[in-house]
């Protein structure tokens, strides 16, 4: 059997691409961050919320409703999107004019009564997701067996964010975003429905995090518990690469994935704190963040 | 007069944060005039643009655009309405090239002009139409924002400071456009610095002091209101 | 208050604290007064400095471990206990500053919340913190021959301190130092080009705040003898936020206020309602930016403002 370095090569790309699974999810969850806080100038702490509400949904569309995986990756984004909407009619479009520390805080007590409620309903303990039919199996591909759900995760992942990345960088509809990102009262004065375009900002930031949840729902056990860890991590993911570049976000997320997934290879015991470890020494090297325009 | 009444501003305050600017200004504008609103840094000409598009705070009075009550409508209301709007800074976006700069404002009536034509009347435009928006040249920069309304089909535009800080070629060529616009039937407002720029343009001027307007002039009447605009102007 | 008479107000607050024990159950006391103190380490951060940092339970954390360990393990004397948790804190509150303050705003907070997670790592896999079960059965010691192990004489050791904490961070609002804060809030760029040297300020704040953090820690470890990972939990750096934002931001008693309300709602509610607790914080949060913004003592002190005819912003 071939080795690298001790370990041999089916279990280091198992959890290479174990790695990579996680790093799709680093990369969706902060691009939408990222997508957030270009057009509204804030940062979303409920993300990880709505990450979790997107599992926990998937769950629950099977559990109570029968719906299976396919309607819910359809549904549930769009639910979460719809309550992401109407929470930024009700509560948030009222901090705008405000430091950035409101929103801050408004969206971690949001978080806080998404999580301590549904952990009220359901408990903390995980529930189990089954892939879906069509997704199990592995791909032989010679060298490693390749499980079908990865790489769909991965796959759908890259093409959600390459897809966002068209939406703004290559239509009318981003040059628009763009114009409102970079003068806002200006670009409502064209005559373009600027708080609309806000609203749906946020609702599209957040349906994304939900995305992120439905692709995780059969990766993990679904827990009220499990968007406030991964909301932390992905805030050291957006100290590292930036929040200015949509590019940038996607490779630092699955580049982070990777590094973490290696360091459960050679050193387990690190593997919980590697990416905080990189945040310090990138804190350290360059402030600005890998892709940072300034801080 | 009525009916060709295009903008009618009456006692309009506007005020940013606390500090109030506008006091009470009254003009009117009618269809297919140019006017122009002269007077000192700080007199309140820009807040006039700016509170008639809604990018001001809080604003009192009435603004009547084509017949239409605009003084608690959102900006983007506003220009709907067929309000062309160019702002002082310039407003390019260096995010955008220069074409998406121009395709950017939506359509806000009919009419308006198409993209060949304002490429025959901006020629310098087409050839730097794939440039980032803020690395061209201050004189482009200004075309470019005056391009980008006339696509729109806007019959009333606001125009703030356009000669400002350019090189006298592009201002000559500004003024050909402007005449050129009079020809077409646009209803314009300039806001000016530079009188010399906007004497032979305006068929009126409103001189501007304090948030109000102090004196009516139109065009016949420079001659002899020579001395006047000397003391209040500096010109 | 009419400042003439402030020096009354204190010594009746005093004269309440000594003999507030005979009429409320003195372990909830000494809670409410170690989150106070921690509270009043944030505030300096957040209301004086303009700095919000989403990982002060790493410090509260951090300390409480060290002195339990201190007393526990090396069998040190409570006070040198509480000196060695306050230094630690601080030191690693040096470490967490020094990385933290080279990104500004939105960042600066990310950044304090992600270091202070990193901290929670290390403690869950450490020997030492004694993992997933914590630090028990830590012996309070005694001070100056005097056994702390009745709850009624740590408490007025607790008081002792805590009033002492109180003052130094009052003290430090109100020197010159304090004043150079105040002016990096408002305005930073303007602080920077009168010539002081922000980050040094900064730093300072950030080591002075978490030391003091860290007493908070060092004391609620010998109230409660035991050290747990929830003290370095991010939930305990969002609860010290609350505290100090339902108090009033940059106010001096309002973090005090803050983490008397916010420690009696938990203690009175956590056996009834289970995790809908969590709910009910997130749920103040909310209301707090939503509606009052000054949290309690600041809407006080704008009412009597108000009242008494000033002019409130």
């Amino acid at each position: 059997m071939i080795e690298i370095f001790g370990v041999p090569l089916p279990s280091l790309m198992g959890q290479l691409t174990l790695g990579l699974v996680n790093g799709s999810f680093y990369a969706v969850l902060s691009l939408g961050l990222a997508v957030i806080f270009g057009m509204l100038h804030i940062i979303n702490f409920c993300h990880g919320a709505c990450y979790m509400l997107g599992a926990l949904f998937t769950w629950m569309a099977m559990e109570y409703f029968g719906l299976g995986y396919w309607w819910a990756l359809l549904l549930v984004p769009l639910s979460v999107a719809a309550i992401g909407i109407v929470l930024e009619r009700l509560l948030l479009q009222r901090l705008y004019k405000l430091d950035y520390l409101y929103a801050l805080l408004l969206t971690f007590g949001i978080a806080l009564m998404i999580e301590g409620g549904f952990r009220y309903l359901f408990g903390a303990t995980g529930k189990p997701y089954s892939i879906p039919d069509e997704l199990t199996g592995a791909l032989d591909l010679g060298f490693m067996f390749l499980p079908k759900y990865r790489a769909w995760v991965i796959g759908a992942s890259l093409t959600v964010c390459l897809f966002t990345w068209y939406m703004i960088e290559k239509t009318r509809l981003g040059a628009y975003l763009r114009a409102a990102t970079e003068n806002p009262k200006l670009t409502q004065a064209f005559g373009i429905n600027v708080p609309v375009m806000v609203m749906l900002t946020y609702g599209f930031g957040v349906g994304l995090a939900g995305l992120a949840g439905v692709l995780a729902a059969p990766t993990t056990q679904v827990s009220p518990l499990m968007g406030s860890n991964m909301i932390i991590l992905v805030f050291a993911v957006v100290v590292i690469g930036g929040m200015g570049s949509i590019l940038g976000s996607v490779i630092t997320g699955l580049g982070l994935g990777v590094v973490e997934g290696l360091t459960k290879v050679f050193y387990p015991e690190a593997s919980a704190v590697i990416v905080f470890v990189i945040m310090a020494i990138v804190l350290w090297l360059r402030p600005a963040g890998l892709f940072g325009k300034g801080a | 007069m009525q009916s060709t009444e295009y903008l009618r501003v009456s006692s309009l305050h506007a005020f940013y944060g606390e500090s109030h600017v506008l006091h009470g200004m009254d003009f009117t504008v009618r269809r297919g005039e140019c006017v122009s609103l002269l007077g000192r840094n700080g007199a309140g000409r820009t807040t006039t643009l700016r509170a008639i598009m809604g990018l001001t705070g809080k604003r009192t009075g009435s603004i009547m655009i084509n017949g239409r009550e605009a003084v608690n409508l959102a900006p983007h209301k506003i220009a709907q309405l067929g309000v062309g709007y160019c702002p002082e800074e310039r407003g390019i976006y260096s995010s955008l090239t220069c074409e998406e700069n121009l395709m950017l404002p939506p359509k806000v009536g009919s009419g308006g002009m198409s993209v060949e034509e304002l490429y025959e009347m901006f020629p310098n435009l087409k050839e730097r139409r794939h440039s980032q928006g803020t690395k061209m040249s201050g004189g482009e920069q200004q075309m470019l924002a005056m391009a980008r309304i006339l696509r729109t089909g806007a019959r009333l535009l606001l125009l703030d400071e356009i000669s400002e800080g350019l090189a006298p070629v592009i201002v000559q060529k500004l003024a050909e456009i402007i005449q050129t616009l009079k020809q077409r039937g646009y209803t314009i407002v300039l806001v000016e610095q530079n009188f010399r720029f906007a004497a032979p343009l305006a068929d009126r001027m409103f001189i501007v002091e304090h948030g109000q307007v102090v004196a009516e002039i139109a065009q016949h009447e420079l001659q002899e209101k020579q001395a006047f605009l000397q003391e209040t102007l500096g010109v | 208050m009419n400042p003439q008479r402030l020096p009354y107000g204190y010594l009746a607050a005093v004269a309440l604290l000594l003999v507030a024990p005979t009429l409320v159950y003195p372990v909830l006391l000494m809670k409410i007064m170690c989150f106070a103190v921690f509270a009043c380490a944030f505030n300096l951060l957040l209301g004086y400095t303009g700095l919000l940092s989403f990982g002060h339970a790493a410090f509260l954390g951090s300390a409480a471990y060290l002195t339990g360990h201190a007393l526990k393990v090396w069998e040190l004397p409570t006070l040198a206990g509480l000196v060695i948790g306050t230094l630690g804190a601080g030191a690693l509150g040096w470490v967490v500053g020094t990385l933290a303050i080279r990104r500004q705003g939105i960042y600066f907070a990310m950044s304090t919340l992600a270091l202070a997670q990193l901290m929670f790592f290390i403690f869950l896999q450490s020997e030492f913190t004694g993992g997933e079960d914590g630090l028990q059965s830590v012996p309070r010691g005694s001070l100056f021959g005097i056994s702390l192990s009745s709850d009624t004489t740590l408490y007025y050791l607790v008081l002792a301190v805590s009033v002492s904490a109180f003052w130094l961070i009052h003290r430090s609002i109100h020197s010159p130092f304090g004043q150079i804060l105040k002016a990096i809030r408002e305005n930073e760029a303007r602080a920077i080009s009168l010539g002081y040297d922000v980050n040094k300020y900064k730093l300072l704040a950030f080591v002075l705040s978490a030391a003091v953090s860290g007493l908070a820690g060092a004391l609620k470890t010998l109230v409660f003898t035991f050290a747990t990972l929830s003290d370095a939990h991010w939930h305990t750096s969002g609860e010290v936020v609350l505290m100090t934002l339902l108090g009033g931001v940059g106010t001096v008693f309002g973090p005090v206020v803050g983490a008397a309300v916010i420690v009696t709602l938990q203690n009175e509610l956590a056996d009834k309602v289970g995790s809908m607790v969590t709910v009910i914080m997130g749920f103040i949060f909310a209301a707090c930016v939503m509606a009052f913004r000054r949290g309690l003592v600041g809407e006080i002190i704008a009412l009597y403002k108000r009242m008494i005819g000033e002019k409130v912003q």
